[in-house]
């Protein structure tokens, strides 16, 4: 019964999405100010009726209903109820109706907050939200319907995959998806405003905060995903530039380009074309992220064809959407012409390279995520593209840009000058040099390349500190007239110094994971240790216990150092009986300067437990780093920035 | 010039849209393979590192096996996995593994954390029994009976309906034999 209802909501929102996409693209050409009325109204039914079809869902996992397929297959009654509902999004078909809630939920808030927009690029707007939302339903009702039915009804259910089970799993795909679908927003922003044919600063006002909010959970999401494969999967990494990890990233770079071209646009009216291209792009690559890695096209053809209905029908939105709007851009992008124009220093200069930068680094991960699938199907070779081709490429080159971080964010727009931001940056500078020198001395390996990434790390961020400094003029004058100077700054400025900020613990705590880790393994029976890093681990003691859906093999370790007792840590091999699969989970103890890890694995007789041993230097500050640049995103966000003159009139109370 | 310029990015993208077009159409269980009911070519593969026994062509002889390719670094086979260890508890027939193209300690690594369905495990880092073997992509399966000949060559996934279907049928008539 509730399975029909959401069902019955599904095809309810469907239709409203057709019917409000047909009307609104109507009425624009009737020019009947009632169609704007009805695409608001339009935008909240669609949301409302998902949130029920998902609520459905819901309600279908959390009681464990058997007779629905998904259902059978990816839960258990057995399970935590936690994972009962997580186990939501566990699966295809709930994983695309999330991804549908979230976009109907971006469009309904677009919806109650638009205001100063002209109606017709806002019903533009809606109206393209509404095709996007329509071929998304059609996918889940026509391909991959959640509510379908299973008959006879299985007595108990498959189980989620164990490696799911975990909280990491319960944030993000949610907080993924969040960037990628904040994304369509942007995307049909600058649809509506290629066929407009104008495109301004005030188009960029309007963009500006739902580019930063996708870009922000993006951020949010990559780092939870990072975060989840190291305390999760056990193998000791966080990053492994695997195809589903890059395509996150692919649209994460071409929305940090494109946050930072819309600045320029929105102050200089210029790189028009530019700015909505990746604003095209970061929609296209995250629609390009979800299905063809998600279906695994990458790494091999053949998970793809297991449904072709489904390939054929994705692909068909692929090209719908993308080629769509790429051949309008070809069409329009002549139209837009910019009006600024700026000297070859300056910040627009600054933030050109920036893109050009972040671009070629895209265009790069993409090639690497792509060329091993083509060069299989052309040929009988297979090559697989791993870590020492970014190491090589994609590093150094994020290397260069990450110097100019702080000289760009420095100059002036329009017209700026090089040597006064030198004579601000020299105090930064010499810290860089002594960070530099000092990293080569304490380090015993791989000394040349930490101290670039040490040095790397103390340039950013003392450049952001000492950019902020002179914004707020401190020890210039009063601390007062500083402090008031500083909570006077736009937020945007806040958010930008916040982020970069964020950006400089990444880079550090990049450097000591990638470069200054240290691993150990061993089979150890009880009583025996390894040693690492000054670290002694000893074995005491493996206990089998049982969990709720699953049996551990539990062991303890003592861990001292030059004799003292530090901590006991307990690993555990978890074994999911349902799922015929094993878990590992390891102990990790965390401090500020760095992770001790470790897991345990399947006994050998006569030889004892495999146990492996990692030491991560500054591993902690990869999430908190992470973190902080999100946050400098969502700052931003709550930035209203200077209003263009007509907007003042019409509206002179400022908002919060 | 100026003004094809824009159309660009739509160019590009015909193109990779072609691409995977192509590859939709392509049904990769349909592609024969050579080798059915042909020898296996002779093959001497070194154990995984962190395993102490690999195996050649002459381990499968005198019973019926089923031949796997995987490696760490492609997500289907971790799909596939469960239902290998099922296989392998099920006892129904041996599955010996190639680790198709991983750096050294990797595939143990893989094996040590999701379970080991393997009878014994050979390393084919380089890939070259992989060619020999006409592998398209991981996973691929192959049933071999008991004189060493390709039977049957499963290319994906095996999934429940793949063995239920058409694998276990082959194995329990090759294995009445």
């Amino acid at each position: 019964m509730i399975a029909e209802l959401g069902q019955f909501a599904l095809i309810l929102a469907f239709c409203v999405a057709l019917v409000q996409a047909g009307l609104t693209l109507a009425g624009l050409k009737a020019r009947d100010p009632v169609f704007h009325g009805f695409a608001r109204v339009g935008a909240i039914a669609q949301f409302v009726l998902i949130t029920a079809a998902f609520a459905c869902l819901t309600w279908l996992f959390a009681v464990s209903d058997f007779s629905v397929l998904v259902v059978a297959e990816n839960s258990h009654s057995d399970k935590p109820f936690l994972y009962k509902i997580t186990g939501v999004w566990g699966n295809h078909e709930g994983s695309m109706l999330l991804w549908t809630l979230m976009l109907t939920a971006y469009t309904a808030v677009l919806a109650w907050t638009v205001k100063n927009v002209t109606p017709r690029l806002i019903t533009l707007t809606f109206a393209i939200q509404s095709v996007i939302t329509s071929s998304f339903i059609a996918y889940l009702l026509f391909t991959s319907n959640p509510f379908s039915r299973l008959w006879p009804a299985p007595e108990n259910g498959n189980d989620l995959n164990p490696l799911l089970q975990d909280p990491g799993l319960a944030s993000h795909p949610p907080m993924l998806y969040a960037g990628y679908v904040g994304f369509s927003i942007t995307f049909a922003f600058a649809v509506a405003a290629l066929i407009e044919g104008r495109a301004d600063a005030r188009w960029a006002r309007i963009v500006r905060p739902w580019a930063l909010a996708a870009w922000s959970f993006l951020t949010f999401g990559i780092m939870l995903g990072a975060s989840w494969a190291y305390y999760e999967l056990g193998w000791g990494g966080w990053w492994a530039w695997d195809p589903v990890e890059n395509a996150s990233l692919l649209p994460w770079l071409a929305g940090t380009a494109f946050i930072h071209s819309l600045r320029v646009m929105e102050k200089r009216d210029t790189m028009k074309s530019w700015t909505i291209l990746l604003a095209l792009m970061a929609f296209s690559l995250s629609l390009a992220g979800t299905f063809l890695v998600r279906s695994g096209i990458i790494t091999s053809v053949h998970s793809f064809a297991v449904d072709p209905a489904r390939g054929v029908f994705i692909l068909a939105i692929l090209v719908a959407s993308i080629g769509g709007s790429l051949a309008l851009f070809g069409a329009r992008a002549g139209h837009l012409k910019p009006t600024g124009t700026f000297s070859e220093v300056s910040r627009e200069s600054a933030l050109l390279i920036n893109n050009i930068v972040i671009a070629t680094c895209c265009a790069l991960v993409f090639f690497g995520t792509f060329y091993p699938l083509f060069i299989t199907t052309v040929s009988d070779e297979t090559l697989s593209i791993g870590a020492p081709f970014y190491n090589s490429t994609f590093n150094p080159i994020m290397g260069v840009l990450l110097i100019l971080v702080p000289v760009g964010s420095m100059l002036a727009w329009k017209r700026g000058k090089l040597g006064p931001v030198f004579k601000k940056l020299i105090p930064a500078l010499m810290a860089t040099i002594a960070a530099f020198f000092l990293a080569m001395w304490i380090a015993d390996t791989h000394r040349i390349v930490g101290a670039l990434g040490t040095a790397l790390a103390v340039w950013v961020g003392l450049g952001v500190l000492w950019d902020f400094k002179s914004r707020i003029k401190l020890f210039e004058m009063p601390f007062a007239k500083s402090w008031s100077r500083a909570i006077n700054l736009p937020l945007g400025i806040w958010g930008m110094a916040v982020s970069h900020f964020g950006l400089a613990l990444l880079i550090f705590a990049i450097t000591g994971v990638s470069v200054w880790k240290e691993e150990t393994r061993a089979y150890l029976m009880p009583d025996q240790f390894l040693e690492i890093a000054g670290y002694s681990v000893q074995l005491s003691d493996v206990s089998r216990l049982e969990g709720a859906n699953y049996i551990t093999e539990m062991g303890e370790f003592d861990v001292t150092r030059s004799g003292r007792d530090i901590t006991t840590m307990s690993a555990e091999r978890r074994f999911y009986p349902v799922r015929q699969m094993a878990t590992t989970e390891s102990a990790i103890h965390t401090q500020m300067s760095g992770d001790l890890y470790v897991t345990i694995g399947e006994p050998v007789q006569d030889r004892g437990w495999p146990v492996q041993i990692y030491v991560y230097p500054f591993a902690i500050w990869l999430w908190i780093g992470g973190t902080i640049i999100a946050l400098g995103g969502l700052l931003a966000i709550l930035d209203q920035g200077r209003r263009s003159l007509s907007a003042r009139k019409t509206k002179p109370a400022r908002e919060a | 010039m100026g003004r094809l310029l824009p159309f660009l990015p739509l160019v590009l993208f015909a193109v990779m849209a072609v691409y995977f077009a192509m590859g939709l159409r392509e049904n990769p269980n349909e592609i024969p393979s050579q080798l059915i009911d042909q020898e296996l070519p002779e093959f001497v593969l070194e154990p995984i590192e962190g395993h102490e026994q690999g195996f050649s062509n002459a381990d499968l002889l005198g019973q019926v096996s089923l031949l796997n390719v995987f490696g760490s670094w492609c997500p289907p086979c971790m799909t596939e996995h469960p239902m290998l260890m099922q296989i392998s508890r099920s006892g129904e027939v041996p599955i010996y593994g190639i680790d198709w193209k991983d750096p050294p300690g990797v595939g143990f690594a893989w094996l040590e954390r999701h379970g080991n369905p393997f009878q014994r495990v050979g390393d084919d880092e380089e890939g070259q029994l992989a060619i020999d073997l006409g592998v398209t992509g991981a996973p691929e399966t192959f049933l071999i009976d008991q004189a060493g000949r390709v039977r049957y060559r499963h290319v994906g996934i095996i999934t429940p309906e793949v063995w239920n279907d058409t694998l276990l049928p082959m194995i329990e008539e090759l294995q009445a034999q």
